[in-house]
């Protein structure tokens, strides 16, 4: 393995598609812990509140967030698809299925966004009257809410503008069947943000 | 390939790539260039540093007649942000790292050149933010460099700001470990396995791990102060359910492993400097290899020891002290070794050795006091007095900084191609051990007498060993403006630089001095 070379040439390129992946797998482990420390507090201060906690999570539409894992389910499942067209030279279909995962990332973004807003019109925000008469532990809750999906939602906005310009690259011929690790690295930080969601979800609507 | 180095190409100075002028310098992807652009600006934050550190000193002396205690609490504040965040975290890996970890392993660059190139702009970036905290509405930080809740959360101070930068500054710090790792999974020469790495290179490799496992922890706390000044979330504000103890929990789970971003790579340069000085291979190299992953490993899982009276159950703290002490046991083996290399070497005494060896000597010392503060009782007494300031300048100063020292002189040639003269650097290095010992020695007695940290005022009877360490702070001064001047002397007036100057057998070596733009006309194989 160490003996592969010549990765590095002298334009500064990097072509060194298993050298690219190891540094996404890096990224994506502090990713983990960059979220890791969100995870802490929330079992911290839910093992503190439970009660309030239960009370909190009551206020969480779970008909939209079921939606959401469902939705941004499907995208992941669509970008890991236009890998395989890609790498199977049908670069329309990739074409077709990363724009499929920009617009579910979309989607998911303004489903979302109803979400903040109902909770935002009844006052429930971070330093609000409302949510400051609040007992401790929903006070916590609903800033946790607000800065792990905020944070997720981030990430959800990064990744849009990344596949984005993945279906520029796949359409200028940049990104291709022999030099996919772009888009291998966008699909991997795409499930990354996906499997986020997928703790986020129980954690906010199903655990009540 | 031994000396035919020399002259078939030119050196990476000349090669200047697409742009001219300083954009030579900002936009080239050249591993070398970025290296020397972080070596400018650490040393540049180091000096600003050193200079806020004598103000804090001078007022020492004379509480009230110098500084005020507001500006007096933003000078050491200040003083610990840069010296930190700008100078010791980003120090060795981001400067010589970046120099000669591609040369090292007998590479033509790292594995994502462009990558390096914005850490280096991140770095700017946070630098210009954390300057700008300083001069604008609110006045500089004033909560020392931790940034304790609740007090950064509600202080008037411009803390957002800096803690933006701090926050940016360590996304530059874990791409550049992420870089690094990868560069030293991809990158090696064929034939060089991993146990014929550089030492330098093992503990770079340690050091990158730390940097991407830690750092990101950090990087979420700073999010959360932020979240907390502008948004009123209040995680770490007990008036609305949070915990500050969390706080110090989160921070130091970084800050603790952060200490090893600094020392393990310095403890790299001094396992490359003590063998070539002592023209012997070095004692028990897996040994000394072992012991970095050994240290990045165990020292994730220290932190506690920072809270001792915060606040935690007994059960935690016996842990927490149990786990500071097995820290010890890699740290001494290399310090042993190093030591066993030295019996019966032939040594060269040259300046760099000097230097290495006061890091042995001193780098002890900070360890050593490490475990005194590291074992329960005496921590009660000792935490938060002037014996913990003493300790981590010891291990950061007498070990990181010392270890900068002797890796600008050590490599000084390679870099610059000049070489400098030996005797201003032995005397500037006598000035510097002996102010070094006078400043922070005296600390360790305040403490023990209980002197405690941070504070603008004390009762007379401290005032004598204040006096010691002020007057101390100048020689350690007097000391590091005579290395420096040398050194920058020496850049424009020094001699040539042969390829090797001091016998040393890693490829940085058998390359010319300063070395081509792209370091190996062949890639070399190692047997």
């Amino acid at each position: 393995m160490s003996y592969e070379r010549g990765a590095i040439e002298k334009s500064g390129e990097q072509r060194d598609q298993t050298g690219a992946k190891y540094g996404m797998w890096f990224f994506l482990f502090t990713e983990i812990l960059f979220f890791g420390g969100m995870f802490i507090l929330y079992s911290v201060f839910r093992a503190k509140y439970t009660q309030d906690f239960h009370l909190a999570a009551g206020e969480e539409n779970l008909l939209l967030g079921s939606l959401n894992t469902a939705v941004l389910l499907t995208s992941s499942l669509s970008i890991a698809l236009s890998i395989s067209a890609l790498k199977k030279e049908n670069y329309r279909l990739s074409v077709q299925l990363q724009t499929a995962t920009v617009l579910m990332g979309l989607i998911f973004l303004v489903i979302k966004y109803f979400e903040w807003t109902a909770k935002i019109s009844k006052g429930i925000y971070p330093d609000s009257p409302v949510l400051l008469k609040m007992s401790a532990g929903q006070i916590l809750f609903f800033g946790l809410y607000y800065v792990m999906t905020g944070l997720h939602g981030l990430h959800v906005l990064i990744g849009i503008v990344v596949i984005s310009f993945m279906i520029y690259f796949t359409k200028t011929g940049n990104v291709t069947s022999g030099n996919f690790s772009k888009l291998e690295n966008t699909g991997l930080y795409w499930h990354f943000v996906d499997i986020v969601w997928i703790y986020l979800f129980p954690l906010f609507y199903l655990i009540t | 390939m031994e000396n035919n180095a020399a002259d078939y190409e030119n050196s990476f100075y000349q090669e200047k790539g697409r742009y001219n002028g300083v954009l030579s310098w900002l936009m080239s992807t050249d591993h070398k260039r970025i290296g020397i652009q972080y070596l400018a600006a650490i040393l540049t934050f180091f000096s600003i540093g050193v200079m806020l550190g004598l103000l804090v000193r001078l007022s020492l002396i004379a509480p009230g007649k110098i500084l005020s205690q507001n500006t007096y609490n933003q000078v050491f504040s200040v003083h610990g942000i840069l010296m930190i965040f700008l100078f010791i975290i980003p120090g060795v890996p981001v400067a010589f790292g970046n120099f000669f970890l591609p040369i090292m392993i007998g590479a033509r660059d790292v594995a994502f050149p462009r990558l390096n190139r914005l850490t280096w702009w991140l770095y700017l970036a946070g630098a210009a933010l954390v300057a700008l905290s300083l001069f604008t509405s609110g006045g500089p930080p004033d909560t020392g460099w931790t940034f304790y809740a609740p007090y950064s959360i509600r202080a008037q101070a411009n803390i957002t700001l800096a803690v933006t930068g701090v926050f940016v500054l360590g996304f530059s710090s874990i791409l550049t470990g992420l870089n690094f790792v990868t560069t030293i999974h991809r990158l090696r020469a064929p034939g060089m396995t991993w146990f014929k790495l550089p030492l330098f290179v093992w503990t770079l490799y340690a050091t990158g791990w730390v940097q991407m496992l830690a750092t990101p922890v950090l990087a979420i706390t700073l999010v959360f102060i932020i979240l907390g000044r502008v948004f009123g979330v209040g995680f770490f504000d007990p008036s609305r359910g949070g915990d500050p103890i969390l706080y110090e929990h989160l921070f130091w789970t970084y800050s603790h492993p952060a200490v090893y971003i600094m020392v393990l790579p310095a403890m790299g340069i001094i396992s490359e400097v003590i063998p070539v000085f002592a023209r012997k291979k070095i004692f028990g190299y897996k040994a000394v290899a072992y012991s970095a992953l050994g240290i990045a490993s165990v020292g994730y899982f220290v932190w506690g020891h920072h809270m001792f009276t915060s606040g935690m159950s007994d059960t935690a703290r016996i842990i927490f002290s149990f786990i500071t002490f097995l820290v010890a046991v890699p740290s001494g083996i290399k310090i042993f070794n190093w030591v066993a290399t030295l019996y019966k070497g032939s040594i060269m005494p040259n300046a760099p050795l000097y230097f290495a060896l006061s890091f042995i000597f001193l780098f002890s010392i900070g360890g050593l006091t490490g475990l005194i503060i590291g074992s329960l009782a005496p921590n009660l007494h000792l935490h938060g007095t002037y014996f913990i300031v003493a300790h981590f300048h010891y291990v950061m100063f007498g070990g990181a900084g010392f270890a900068i020292l002797t890796a600008l002189h050590y490599w000084f040639p390679k870099m610059f191609g000049k070489m400098y003269p030996e005797k201003p650097a032995k005397v500037g290095w006598f000035i510097l051990f002996i102010g070094f010992n006078l400043l922070y020695f005296s600390m360790f007695i305040l403490g023990y007498r209980g002197m405690p940290r941070r504070y603008f005022d004390y009762p007379p009877e401290y005032f004598n060993l204040h006096l010691i360490s002020t007057i101390g702070s100048w020689i350690l001064a007097i000391g590091l403006l005579v290395i420096l001047v040398n050194l920058l002397r020496a850049l424009f007036r020094g001699t040539q630089a042969p390829s090797d100057p001091w016998g040393g057998k890693t490829l940085e070596w058998k390359i010319a001095s300063p070395p081509p733009a792209e370091n190996f006309h062949e890639i070399p194989e190692i047997k």
